[in-house]
């Protein structure tokens, strides 16, 4: 039988604000243990909680560019549990009345564009962190983490693949860089996954019983948990079985999913409105504020270096999903005046060939947009041939030099003086009158044995083309 | 006997350099020393701190600065404020041991304004309790009868003021845990309006319902601490950022023509004869003074009880979370894993009472149990605000008793938590819909003391003052004592 993977997805953004959601602690990542805590996000007995406004303004933010609808009205509610990592017994989060609802975003892939719902997203405080590695084999907490915001933005079962899922996660991760509203470090964990799901018969209409794998912290991960899981449930219903619903855990080092607790020892969270806190009421005028201030997202600018430049979809495609990239490459495409497609394949080439090679993204570009322009100017003058500059780019790209600069340093400059060229040539075919006699009589390769002699004469430095033309006019 | 004094002829002594803050200091001190054995009030006695704060207060009078109308008195706290490097127990073993880092705004006000704390004041556990006798340190007794309670949760405070132990207390009131043990030690009590005083540093007993609130000797010094207690805090969300007036201002404006609203269910079943005589002679009194006082009907009243029990509990259940013994506070000496040491901490930690509310709000909160509990509670809350603002659209003010009886014997109502709390049953509608209350003593019964309770519109604190204070001035229950000694109780 063939069947269908029905995936929804929980995703957990830590936001940029500079202190954290219920009181002025930095947010800064890697401090020493529970150096950036008060009595507030300790949960000390008789402290109150106030709401950080910012925080409220950059889920907003995440609403609009997500095609949310904004609640005039919101709450934020009690999440009760126990557990070592959460100082209050209860997280601060939102229950039935989350700031931004019914949303959507757009993915484009191999099967063409699908739109994904996004059923809300609601904000929340971050718990601490557990340290198992002591020596004596104890447990140590970390509270620095303990009241940093998140948003958690929850779509609707609307993907079929790990595929889908991922350009999902991708694209939220993108709208969030644009906008601002979160780093998205991953590496530091302010970008996490929780994957919600169930297969069924192809062709069915009724959900599977689904599980979730929490914490997944890369898209490879998501990617990997997604197939993995996915095939587990598939083998679960041929053997005649049934899934059970649980929570699940995801093993990034051994790739292996594992049951973490079942629906039966699934929390009860008690929620209640929070009673320290009073509703978020937004008006009109705030929304439209931010809505005015948001960047140019990337589907509309995509849209543009399509239109505009003539770019192919895909190429703006991948150029737009980062904020930094799209901001370089235009900057490039202005400072050049050439055709816009010639940067876009040196972008997409060179450039992204070697941050990737360095684990790097475009933010940490080391030299100016206006030197690639500048370097791509050099080949269409005929200064530098095209290899020349893919090793001034290189050098480029590792010490942030100016382009001319390097091509000097570097000795890489075409012979375009077309006197200079004359006499080389000349002496090649003094060196060489067969060759010579064998092209007048007819033999036409002849003439590419003496260009390679020129260039082999001039180390390669010579402007081919303008062998060519002097080749030929002399013979 | 300055220690009857108000806080007012206090300042006025103590401002004129008849006493020094010093001298005034040491004698509330050696009171306490000498009457708190028998009393137990004061679960935390700050001498030396008190002694030099006082000195100080002495310098900058001498100094001739301007000092508030609060300089040198000698107060007392209840022991779920928050005072740095002074222990805040909340009379319970989870925090015996726990030092803030940090004051609560209220006692930070007060600090600025001068005062003495002298020590911190015994109070059920947590302030779940209507008797004081849920402290797990001490018991506290009424000045006007060693045997009886002297009311709670705030009964410590309560009985130091009537002792003459501090010039004037700060209590909590989550359901009448200022005015009832105010009432029943025969002291004005006040709960303000919810919002009005902030509860950064208040440790949380149910967070929507709990306000800070002055147990004083007359209605005077009520409105002078309010004066200082008062204001919004950017710390607290949900303290209202509304101007404070002075609260002394308009106080002997008098309550001719002010209409008052005798709610009939507030006379029912379970009031005793003599609280209610006292209580229809004090509206006889406002109908003297030119108040026009109608019977008036709060039809939800029946429902308040178990709408406090709900929502008191269910958010204690969730404040309580917090003492798991990780981080600070008691945690059990032997546990295996960290359920057990959650399990063992918490039972150990906690006393009966506040496990039970605990119990009580977790089933009320849990899945399949919070419609019909909690968010019925909630509905239930609003149907009670509406019948007060309904009444006062036509009233001035609500007068009623403070509570249904007069103080009771220690240990008499222990093993019945139900009817221990129905001494709140009078005072825990004014919790529920967020209104400003005010306990003024008026007379006697079998020689205890009876309140009689104000209870007024959103922010409308100095309507209730001035009544309260015509009552007062009229009456003069104030200016009788009890009459207490020292030595060890058994």
């Amino acid at each position: 039988m063939n069947y269908e993977t029905v995936i929804g997805l929980e995703i957990h953004a830590e936001l940029a604000t500079k202190t954290k959601i219920f009181c002025g602690c930095t947010t800064s990542f890697g401090g020493g243990e529970n150096t950036q805590c008060c009595p507030v996000c300790l949960g000390h007995p008789g402290t109150l909680p106030v709401l950080n406004k910012k925080v409220v303004e950059y889920a907003v933010k995440a609403g609009l560019a997500t095609n949310c609808s904004i609640n005039g009205f919101s709450k934020l509610d009690r999440k009760n549990y126990f557990y070592p990592d959460l100082p209050k017994a209860y997280q601060i989060s939102q229950f039935d009345r989350p700031v931004c609802e019914e949303g959507y975003l757009e993915i484009k892939g191999g099967f063409g564009s699908k739109r994904i719902g996004i059923t809300r997203i609601h904000i929340e405080e971050d718990a601490g962190k557990l340290l198992h590695e002591t020596e004596d084999g104890s447990t140590l907490v970390d509270y620095n983490r303990g009241g940093v915001p998140l948003i958690e933005i929850v779509s609707e079962p609307d993907m079929r693949s790990a595929e889908e899922a991922r350009l999902y996660a991708e694209k939220i991760k993108t709208i969030l860089e644009y906008t601002g509203v979160s780093d998205c470090r991953m590496q530091e964990g302010s970008l996490r996954f929780d994957v919600n799901l169930s297969v069924r018969p192809k062709g069915s209409e009724k959900l599977g019983t689904r599980t979730e794998i929490k914490n997944l912290n890369s898209f490879r991960a998501l990617v990997n948990a997604i197939e993995n899981e996915s095939e587990r449930q598939i083998k679960v219903l041929e053997s005649g079985g049934e899934v059970v619903q649980e929570t699940r855990k995801w093993d990034d080092i051994t790739s292996k999913n594992t049951s973490l607790r079942s629906k039966e020892e699934a929390h009860d969270y008690r929620y209640f409105p929070e009673p320290d806190l009073v509703p978020v009421v937004l008006d009109k005028e705030y929304i439209e504020r931010i809505r005015k201030d948001l960047p140019e997202l990337p589907d509309i600018r995509s849209k543009r270096y399509v239109e505009k430049w003539g770019l192919p979809e895909y190429d703006a495609g991948v150029i737009t999903a980062s904020q930094s990239m799209a901001v370089f490459f235009e900057d490039c495409v202005n400072a050049y005046d050439g055709d816009p497609k010639t940067v876009s394949n040196w972008v997409m080439g060179e450039l992204m060939r070697l941050l990737n090679e360095k684990g790097a993204g475009a933010e940490h570009i080391s030299f100016p947009a206006v030197y690639l322009a500048d370097l791509l100017k050099l080949v269409d003058d005929g200064t530098v041939s095209g290899s020349a500059a893919k090793k001034v780019f290189a050098e480029m790209f590792e010490t942030g030099e100016q382009p001319k600069i390097l091509v000097e340093r570097l000795g890489l400059s075409q012979i375009s003086d077309e006197e200079a060229l004359t006499r080389i040539i000349s002496q090649v075919m003094e060196k060489n009158p067969q060759s010579v006699e064998d092209y007048r009589r007819g033999i036409k390769k002849a003439m590419g044995f003496l260009v390679g002699q020129t260039m082999k004469e001039t180390k390669g430095k010579a402007n081919p083309a303008l062998v060519n033309k002097i080749l030929k006019k002399l013979l | 006997m300055h220690y009857y004094m108000t806080a007012s002829e206090l300042a006025q002594r103590i401002k004129k350099k008849d006493v020094s803050a010093e001298e005034t200091a040491r004698s509330f001190i050696e009171r306490i020393e000498e009457l708190d054995g028998s009393i137990g009030s004061f679960i935390t006695v700050e001498k030396d701190r008190a002694l030099d704060t006082a000195r100080d207060i002495d310098k900058k009078l001498r100094q001739g600065c301007e000092l508030s109308p609060l300089a040198g008195i000698p107060i007392a706290l209840k022991d779920n404020i928050c005072t740095e490097n002074i222990r805040t127990t909340c009379a319970s073993k989870t925090l015996e041991d726990f030092v803030p880092s940090y004051s609560a705004d209220v006692y930070e006000r007060l600090e600025k304004a001068g005062c003495i704390t002298l020590g911190k004041t015994n109070m059920d556990e947590f302030a779940m309790g209507s008797s004081t006798e849920s402290s797990v340190f001490k018991v506290t007794r009424n000045p006007w009868d060693y045997s009886r309670i002297p009311g709670g949760s705030s009964g410590g405070s309560a009985a130091a003021v009537a002792a003459g132990m501090a010039a004037f207390a700060l209590g909590t009131d989550t359901g009448g845990s200022v005015r009832q043990p105010a009432a029943l030690c025969g002291m004005v009590g006040m709960k303000p309006t919810y919002g009005r005083v902030s509860r950064y540093g208040v440790v949380a007993f149910a967070s929507s319902l709990d306000q800070v609130g002055p147990i004083t000797r007359d209605v005077r010094d009520c409105a002078l601490v309010l004066n200082h207690i008062c204001g919004h805090d950017r710390r607290d969300s949900t303290s209202m950022n509304v101007a404070v007036p002075d609260f002394q201002q308009g106080l002997e404006e008098g309550i001719k023509g002010m209409r008052i609203g005798i709610p009939s269910e507030y006379f029912g079943e379970g009031i005793e004869q003599g609280v209610r005589d006292r209580v229809t002679d004090a509206i006889g009194v406002l109908e003297d003074l030119g108040a026009e006082c109608e019977e008036v009907s709060l039809p939800h009243t029946p429902y308040a009880l178990s709408v406090y029990y709900i929502i008191s509990s269910a958010e204690a259940s969730s404040n309580m979370g917090r003492y798991d013994g990780i981080r600070y506070g008691y945690r059990a000496k032997d546990y295996s894993d960290l359920l057990d040491m959650y399990i063992k901490t918490r039972s150990e930690g906690f006393g009966a009472v506040v496990k039970q509310r605990v119990m009580l709000g977790t089933y009320a909160l849990s899945s399949g149990c919070y419609e019909a509990y909690y968010k019925k509670a909630q509905k239930v809350r609003t149907l009670i605000k509406a019948d007060f603002d309904s009444v006062f659209e036509d009233y001035d003010l609500i007068v009623c008793p403070t509570s249904p009886f007069v103080a009771f014997r220690l240990g008499e109502k222990t093993d019945d938590p139900l009817e221990n709390s129905l001494s709140d049953v009078y005072t825990i509608p004014a919790n529920i819909a967020g209104l400003p209350a005010l306990s003024v003593p008026c007379g006697f019964s079998e020689g205890l003391p009876v309140g009689l309770q104000f209870i007024g519109k959103p922010f409308a604190e100095n309507t209730l003052l001035r009544a309260a204070y015509a009552y007062e001035q009229n009456t003069g229950f104030h200016t009788t004592h009890p009459q207490v000694k020292g030595g060890a109780m058994q």
